[in-house]
């Protein structure tokens, strides 16, 4: 049994992004994490591959400042990672990304289960799962809260999915791609064994041609970068004789505003 | 040629945001000189062509077979694929709520085309589709055009106003049947509990949330509770009792911070912020939220924030347009009653 997850780094949520000078987006110094999301994917991965006595591989798309995010994972306790790159092409595009990611799962061959993150903090663009399911034609299972049980002889898997409206369980064969929500797991630390030998490992990196495949054109191209309009905000602080007085004056405002 | 709107359903009524997808179509078919065609699958399609006819669709194509269930991914990605391929849209949009992200990057990889997804704003540019979209929980705006002949976009909910419905010309309705797709769904359904009844956060007009300072309800917890158990049925309590005449009051959808959520004191659904939902209504009111930079990711889009907190120095302030500094438990019921008042 074989599950593979894939990750990448993402800079710090308390980090201050913005467009510098020359157009490019920045969080100066700040480090990377692993992309919050994630987690709980690279959680489950191990929780999967340990109950059906199988292997864990992560692979991330892109360079070299991903290797962060693979680290960590080793870290925690991932078997193997891989980082997929091709020099020139934009590997930020999901069609060129998810031919990237089908070309490492079918060299891999033996994969039973993909797991996702719910979405990438930083982009949060949550299309890389889908379309990577739909380029191999495997049943893409979304928002998953719980797996019921994951049968590696049987083939098949029961999970519950978060709907929009309302809770879902529901049955499909392996292999798939899920992804997974934070209800799922409380993902564990790394250890100092984990961090040891994460620092150690060598990273092996798989380019289109390795993988055997031929990239599509980008789907998209990103024109520029903006910083969003500065917000003027001038708050104002209400202070009454005493709370019902400082409440009405609020409910008067609202009114005001024009939001209610 | 023709922009594409799919109209999602839930029980065969179309879902509110859906009908901004249609706007956001209608905005680039004027500005590129086609039509706006509104896509309607499954049972009840009829009713839908003529509500989406009357909301802006110059045309409806619709597939009315009955076996088209509403969760099967596989085959409406395969029916979506074939009508791009017949008809080569300009552009396919649709509402970014979980099923139309799903559906779109599963057609638009199948056409190898471009997808720009979580646009609040579009434009056409010498004849491109322009889309701008938060990035990095909004501190950062981008602008991403196609490379392809057909644009998939989805919108962000409450990014483009709802259509006001016209009387409707007769809907030109083009039926099509489900053949050449997957006849045997790969997933089963094995149950399903509908939560009915909850405004949800994304749509959600007014919005009231809660944070840690919920755990401060002066009420006594029941004898035998302590610590931390004591704790969360007091915040348990300050929800039900204290923020949930308030929504009602306003109308309201019910959030929270990640630390009232990770500490138990309400489900992950409610949590607003950089791992929880991106939320924009009209008016957003923080009740004992610190306001932490990954809470503001999450709703620092409110036309109008309040902040009500009884630390004169909590961030959320900076971010508010009235702030009410006060212990929220004895201004929130203050406030409830207030705008009762006001609404009777
Ligand atoms: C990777 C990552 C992702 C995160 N994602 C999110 C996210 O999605 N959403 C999110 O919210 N946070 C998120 N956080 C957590 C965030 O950093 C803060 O810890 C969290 O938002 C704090 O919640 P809070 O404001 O309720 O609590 P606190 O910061 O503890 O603030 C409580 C506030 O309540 C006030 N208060 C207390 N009692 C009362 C009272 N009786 N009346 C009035 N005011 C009172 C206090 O003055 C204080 O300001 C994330 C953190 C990380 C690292
Ligand atoms: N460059 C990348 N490399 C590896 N995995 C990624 C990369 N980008 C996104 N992912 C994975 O895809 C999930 C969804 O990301 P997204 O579609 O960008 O919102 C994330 O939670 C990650 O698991």
């Amino acid at each position: 049994m074989h599950a593979v997850t894939f990750t990448r780094s993402t800079p710090d949520t308390a980090a201050r992004v913005w467009v510098d000078e020359d157009g490019a987006v920045t969080w100066g110094d700040v480090a990377t994490v692993v992309n919050p999301w994630d987690e709980y994917s690279l959680e489950e991965t191990i929780a999967q591959s340990k109950s059906g006595g199988g292997e864990s591989t992560v692979i991330a798309i892109g360079s070299a400042l991903h290797n962060d995010a693979l680290k960590h994972s080793l870290a925690m306790g991932i078997d193997k990672a891989l980082r997929l790159e091709e020099a020139g092409a934009d590997m930020k595009d999901s069609l060129v990304w998810s031919a990237m990611a089908a070309g490492a799962i079918r060299k891999l061959g033996d994969v039973d289960l993909i797991i996702f993150g719910k979405e990438s903090v930083d982009v949060g663009t949550d299309q890389h799962a889908y379309q990577l399911a739909r380029r191999l034609g495997w049943t893409m299972l979304s928002y998953v809260s719980r797996i019921v049980y994951a049968d590696y002889s049987e083939r098949r898997i029961q999970v519950e999915r978060a709907v929009e409206q309302g809770k879902q369980t529901v049955s499909a064969a392996l292999p798939a791609v899920i992804s997974v929500l934070k209800e799922i797991n409380e993902p564990r630390y790394p250890n100092f064994l984990g961090i040891r030998r994460a620092a150690k490992a060598e990273i092996p990196v798989w380019s289109a041609a390795d993988m055997n495949v031929a990239l599509p054109r980008a789907g998209t191209t990103a024109l520029r970068f903006l910083n969003p309009p500065a917000r003027e905000i001038s708050t104002e602080i209400l202070a009454g004789a005493d709370v019902n007085a400082t409440a009405s004056a609020l409910a008067q405002r609202l009114f005001e505003e024009k939001v209610l | 040629m023709s922009v594409f709107a799919w109209i999602e359903t839930a029980a065969g009524e179309a879902v509110s945001s859906s009908w901004e997808a249609l706007s956001a179509a209608a905005i680039l078919a004027k500005s590129l000189d086609t039509d706006t065609a509104a896509i309607v699958f499954g049972a009840n399609c009829d009713a839908l062509a003529r509500r989406a006819s009357q909301l802006g669709a110059t045309r409806v194509i619709a597939c009315p077979d009955e076996a088209l269930a509403e969760d099967r991914l596989d085959a409406y990605s395969a029916l979506l694929s074939q009508l791009v391929e017949k008809h080569e849209p300009e552009a396919v949009v649709s509402a970014a709520t979980n099923r139309g992200r799903e559906l779109l990057a599963s057609a638009a990889a199948d056409s190898e085309s471009g997808l720009i997804s979580e646009v609040i704003d579009l434009r056409v540019e010498h004849g491109s589709i322009i889309g701008t979209r938060p990035a990095y929980a909004g501190k950062v705006l981008m602008e991403m055009t196609s490379n392809s002949a057909t644009t998939f976009v989805t919108v962000r909910g409450r990014s483009f106003a709802a259509p006001t419905p016209r009387a409707a010309a007769k809907p030109e309705i083009e039926r099509v049947k489900a053949d050449g797709i997957p006849k045997d769904p790969p997933v089963k359904i094995d149950d399903f509990v509908a939560e009915l009844g909850q405004v949800n956060l994304a749509d959600a007009a007014i919005i009231v949330s809660g944070g840690r300072g919920m755990a401060n309800n002066p009420q006594a917890a029941p004898a035998g509770l302590s610590g931390n158990d004591a704790s969360i049925w007091k915040a348990k309590h300050g929800f039900a009792n204290t923020l949930r005449p308030l929504a009602e009051v306003l109308g309201a959808a019910i959030g929270a911070s990640r630390a009232a959520v990770d500490a138990g004191y309400i489900p992950y659904k409610h949590q607003v912020g950089q791992t929880g939902k991106t939320v924009n209504p009209d008016l957003y009111i923080a009740c004992g939220i610190s306001g932490a930079i990954q809470h503001q990711a999450g709703m620092r889009g409110s036309k109008i924030i309040v902040a009500i907190n009884k630390d004169a120095e909590a961030p959320i302030f900076k971010l508010a347009r009235y702030g009410i500094v006060g212990d929220l438990y004895e201004v929130v019921p203050a406030l409830t009653q207030a705008l009762e008042e006001k609404l009777r």
